[in-house]
């Protein structure tokens, strides 16, 4: 834990010359020989590493407003409709879930020992530490390809489709292209009257007036204050007894679906799919670092990707760490 | 003091035929350079292309709008495909990369005394995503254009037949992340790579506003990003969170819009208002009055545009509790704002001005701008809004604020910097004809439009009542007015390219450091970085005949020189 | 960053800070201290499951997420060294998570607000492809709720 030759920096004595007057500036200088990772506009190794910092904790502040946007997302809709998250969470397997958080957390361990062992220009435990994050990466993936083809299976879609018969079961056979014609043009789909297209505006069917019908939430600035919630979200646990993990019992015909059942399963897949999508790019990220690890560009004097890449993946890991309270511990 | 040429007392740099643009020759050359003056010329380029498509929209708009019926030639579906259009291309690939990312670009690390951008690699990368974002909304119009308006609102942007909107929702999301990248950058190059002597408070207001305007560009930018997601995801497979027909809430589409586009109206003013406080400084030739107060105002702005975005829907459904939270913030906008224009007012009080052409869009900006802050005090006023929403007075006072001040200050700093950036003067007296008709031309187009909008003609429309076409063929006249403005501006400043009076370093008086190094800058910009003393100590600048311009001369400066001789202070 | 490969220079160690240059800006974290902390995190991760299963009525969202807070904070601290990193990098971090709060505040409190005008029932497209696809599945005898 030296000091690099400090006193070569322009930084660290303001009155002391920046280089020898006359040098080139580009390349040049006894920093830039010495250092040849060192890039051209920057005056010392230890500007260079804490501009990286800066700039990936920036970028890492993007993606938690990115996210961000998504848990305000989630905020409204459980807030509007909770018996609905109470409903669906019955559909996703917490103790998948649970796994894949340790899964997460173990790759994350092992990815801030990395760090570590770069520190100390350890190569060969710091290709090992990626290998294994990397297959931390994997798991976590295989998890989830489970979870969602499971879903799929069972019609657990987002959109119209969650609304479409399990194929097979029920007698009644989905419509073969019934969701694709709704999707290209809403307004004159075929299943429709043939209304013409401002007769669509409301966008709601009219309700009766029967208020006592109305399930929770629905009325009410939140279900809470509702009192057919309580007993409704009751529900919701004593039906994953029958629907857990099964896909014998069709959520559609459940009696106890709420209504906007199919908005969950949208804002699961979004929140999901994107974490996954950073995943995936993690993965693609641990590739390049074996590379480099390979080819022995990492020390204790360089190790800035190393470094940066495993803020990039604890913030994957610390975003699932949201996300699995929020979907799959839903009582 | 290494620094010092003893005998000039200034930065020892020396004009010569090498400089940033004849450093290597070739297409591949540019397309690759890692060098952000040269990025920051292709940005300006592109900037500037998509300025003349978007104001060739502008036009058509209002040629339709000047007689209805007799121009048959446009459709009422083109007419909305049009304005959509412009306002799309004017925000998103115009006005808000325009003076980051082209004149940042080229100035901020001059200004610095750095050589480069902290992250060059990043900054053509973001290049390249503006460049694959305009090819987006290209690929748009192919795929049938759009005609949503540029908000893109719920439920009509799920719903309308035309096929182009997800293409430009693609188009406008990299554009986001090419708005990201550069901000980051920015602030990353202003906290580490300021030159020795440098602090905070020394550094040019422009770097301020630059500095504020980049943290908005981070925090908001992504939030519009995910938004414009959801929404394409809603309309190809109806998920059901923003359309009704699903289930979905269209008043949260808007919130999460404006919770970016709010924000980003100060990621477009901010930068204009850091130019105008160069521009006024230097061309007054006097030290800008209350610099620690113009530099706080433009980050209370940043941190303010987070906290009003509900004001742009006061008629959207949204409550009455966050409707008048919304606008009771809204008005603390207003103290920043005035902060800055009083300073500027102040620093031009016995300053010794200089009626040169960026001084001219200097002055026009604080007349327009005074105008389009002051109307926004009236769109921000919950009950006046209610009745002026969506009129002709809510477009005036966006265009006084993005057109006549973000813009404008965007060509008055184009015509600050132009001698810099290409090393050529261009000619005054044609600067100044155009400045005059560019600015005669925006009040008549827009200050009509505030009549019309108080008289109730609503926006977005392409059809008016009788009474109404006196204001619309005024408007329209004021924007031809301004188009040939531009002409003129784009032909002196071609012309001054092959045939301008070659550029001293210095032509204006500046004291900042890019002012201290050759026209064009070399390469490297400074051959050692640079310290630098009190950027608005202009006492230190003189003319220089031989020169044909002024010079810094740094051995006036005490803090560079420690046997200068002593004076008062400015 | 240039992609020249150097040999170990172990006489010039780790990136240590200027002088005046304040903080270590790579904080080297011992081995012990990084398994601790990974850990706990799994010993959070398997409390939190485990209360999932107990019914705490309304305090079990609030558990989960103050539990969900406490292993994010962790990492942060820890695994993201941000307990020994600079000032300024701390408050982007913290900055973030407050702009998303402000976010999620005002737009739950305006959605709360505006709550009671929104119409009930089956939205129009899910109504059309129950009537088309499952007429006989429950939810439609819920048609107009």
């Amino acid at each position: 834990m030296t000091a690099i030759d400090s006193h070569a920096t322009p930084l660290a004595d303001p009155h002391a010359p920046a280089h020898p007057p006359g040098g080139a500036g580009h390349g040049d200088g006894h920093l830039h020989s010495k250092y040849p990772f060192l890039a051209h506009h920057f005056e010392s190794p230890a500007q260079q590493f804490d501009s990286g910092k800066l700039g990936m904790w920036i970028f890492l502040a993007t993606e938690v407003l990115f996210f961000g946007a998504l848990f305000a997302l989630y905020a409204v809709m459980r807030f509007r409709e909770p018996q609905v998250f109470a409903f669906a969470s019955q559909y996703l397997d917490t103790i998948m879930g649970g796994v894949n958080t340790c899964v997460l957390i173990l790759s994350s361990l092992t990815m801030a020992l990395g760090v570590h062992f770069a520190q100390r220009s350890k190569t060969g435990p710091l290709l090992v530490c990626l290998i294994l994050t990397f297959l931390g990466a994997c798991g976590f993936l295989v998890i989830k390809y489970f979870e969602y083809t499971h879903k799929f299976h069972d019609n657990l879609k987002w959109g119209p489709a969650f609304y479409m018969p399990v194929a097979g079961e029920h007698g009644a056979a989905p419509a073969p292209h019934a969701d694709t014609k709704l999707v290209e043009v809403p307004p004159a789909s075929g299943t429709a009257a043939p209304e013409a297209v401002v007769s669509n505006v409301p966008s709601y069917k009219t309700p009766p007036v029967d208020a006592s019908t109305i399930k929770a939430g629905s009325l009410g600035p939140i279900g809470i204050t509702s009192p057919s919630t309580a007993g409704e979200a009751g529900e919701g646990t004593h039906g994953a007894a029958a629907g857990h993990g099964h896909g014998d019992v069709p959520h559609l015909y459940d009696p106890d679906l709420p209504v906007d059942t199919h908005q969950f399963f949208a804002i699961y897949y979004a929140m999901t799919g994107l974490h996954g999508i950073h995943v995936v790019i993690g993965m693609g990220l641990m590739v390049w670092l074996m590379v480099g690890t390979i080819r022995n560009r990492f020390n204790s004097n360089y190790y800035t990707p190393v470094d940066l890449v495993g803020l990039y993946w604890h913030i994957v890991d610390l975003i699932w760490i949201f996300l699995f309270p929020l979907f799959y511990l839903i009582s | 003091m290494t620094t010092l040429d003893a005998t000039q007392g200034r930065l020892n740099i020396e004009a010569s035929a090498d400089n940033y643009l004849t450093h290597t020759r070739g297409v591949l050359s540019w397309i690759l350079t890692l060098d952000h003056k040269r990025i920051g010329v292709m940005y300006l380029f592109a900037v500037l292309s998509s300025f003349f498509v978007g104001g060739v929209f502008a036009l058509l708009v209002r040629t339709k709008l000047l007689w209805p019926d007799a121009v048959s030639w446009m459709t009422k579906e083109q007419y909305n495909q049009l304005f959509t259009l412009h306002g799309a291309v004017m925000v998103f690939l115009v006005i808000i990369p325009s003076i980051p990312a082209a004149l940042g670009n080229f100035v901020l690390p001059i200004m610095l005394g750095a050589k480069d951008v902290a992250f060059p690699r990043l900054n053509l990368f973001s290049f390249w995503l503006w460049l694959a974002g305009a090819a987006c909304v290209i690929a748009s119009l192919l795929a049938g254009s759009f005609d949503t308006g540029w908000t893109f609102y719920t439920p009509y942007s799920t719903r309308t037949e035309f096929g182009g909107v997800v293409w430009v929702l693609t188009g406008v999301f990299i554009l986001g992340f090419s708005s990201i990248f550069t901000g980051m950058n920015f602030i990353v190059t202003i906290h580490k790579l300021r030159p020795p002597g440098m602090t905070w408070f020394r550094m040019p207001l422009f770097l301020w506003a630059i500095y504020a305007t980049a943290l908005i560009q981070v925090l908001a930018t992504p939030v519009l990003a995910i938004t414009l997601s959801l929404l394409a995801i809603e309309r190809m497979f109806h998920i059901g969170i923003f359309d009704p027909a699903m289930g979905g809430d269209p008043v949260l589409f808007q919130h999460f819009f404006w919770f970016y586009s709010h924000p980003a109206v100060y990621i477009m003013i901010l930068p204009g208002m850091g130019i105008i406080s160069e521009i006024i400084a230097v061309h007054s030739h006097r030290h800008i009055f209350g610099y620690r107060f113009i530099a706080f105002s433009s980050v209370a702005i940043a941190i303010f545009s987070f906290l009003v975005w509900g004001h742009h829907m006061f008629v959207s459904g949204q409550s009455s509790l966050m409707n008048t939270i919304f606008s009771a913030i809204t008005f603390s906008v207003a103290i920043p704002s005035a902060i800055k224009v009083f300073n500027w007012l102040g620093t031009l009080y016995k300053g010794s001005i200089s009626l040169t052409t960026p001084m001219l869009y200097g002055l026009s900006f604080l007349f327009l701008f005074t105008i389009g802050g002051l109307t926004g005090i009236h769109l921000g006023t919950l009950n006046v809004d209610i009745h002026l929403h969506d009129t002709y007075f809510v477009v005036a006072h966006f265009h006084y604020v993005m057109m006549g001040s973000a813009l404008i200050a965007m060509i008055g700093g184009l015509h600050h910097w132009w001698p810099k950036m290409f090393g050529r003067m261009y000619s005054e007296f044609w600067g100044a004809i155009a400045c005059g008709l560019v600015f005669v031309g925006f009040n008549v187009t827009f200050f009509t439009q505030f009549m019309l909008g108080s008289h109730g003609m609503p926006r977005r429309y392409y059809l008016y009542q009788p009474e109404y076409q006196i204001y619309h063929v005024i408007s329209t006249l004021g924007a031809y007015t301004m188009a040939i403005g531009f002409f003129i501006t784009a032909m002196y400043l071609i012309h001054s390219l092959f045939r301008g009076k070659l550029a001293p370093a210095n032509p204006w008086g500046g004291r900042s450091l890019e002012w201290q190094c050759p026209s064009p800058p070399p390469h490297d910009n400074f051959p050692t970085t640079p310290r630098v003393g009190d950027c608005y100590d202009f006492s230190i600048v003189r003319w220089d005949e031989k020169e044909g311009g002024y010079i810094v001369d740094r051995t006036l400066d005490p803090e560079l020189n420690p046997n200068a001789p002593k004076r008062s202070s400015h | 960053m240039s992609n020249h490969s150097i040999a170990p220079d172990t006489s010039h160690g780790h990136h240590s800070a200027v002088p005046g240059d304040k903080p270590l800006v790579g904080h080297l974290v011992p081995i012990g201290l990084l398994v601790a902390n990974g850990t706990a995190l799994l010993l959070l991760t398997v409390v939190t499951m485990a209360l999932h299963y107990v019914d705490l009525g309304e305090l079990n969202i609030v558990v989960a997420l103050a539990v969900a807070t406490l292993k994010a904070t962790l990492v942060g601290l820890f695994f993201m060294h941000l307990r020994w990193d600079r000032p300024f990098n701390q408050l982007i971090f913290v900055g973030s998570v407050v702009f998303v709060a402000l976010l999620i505040a005002f737009v739950t409190l305006d959605t709360r607000q505006y709550q009671s005008t929104i119409r009930p029932g089956n939205p129009k497209m899910v109504q059309d492809v129950l009537d088309a696809d499952a007429p006989t599945a429950p939810i439609t005898a819920k048609k107009g709720y």
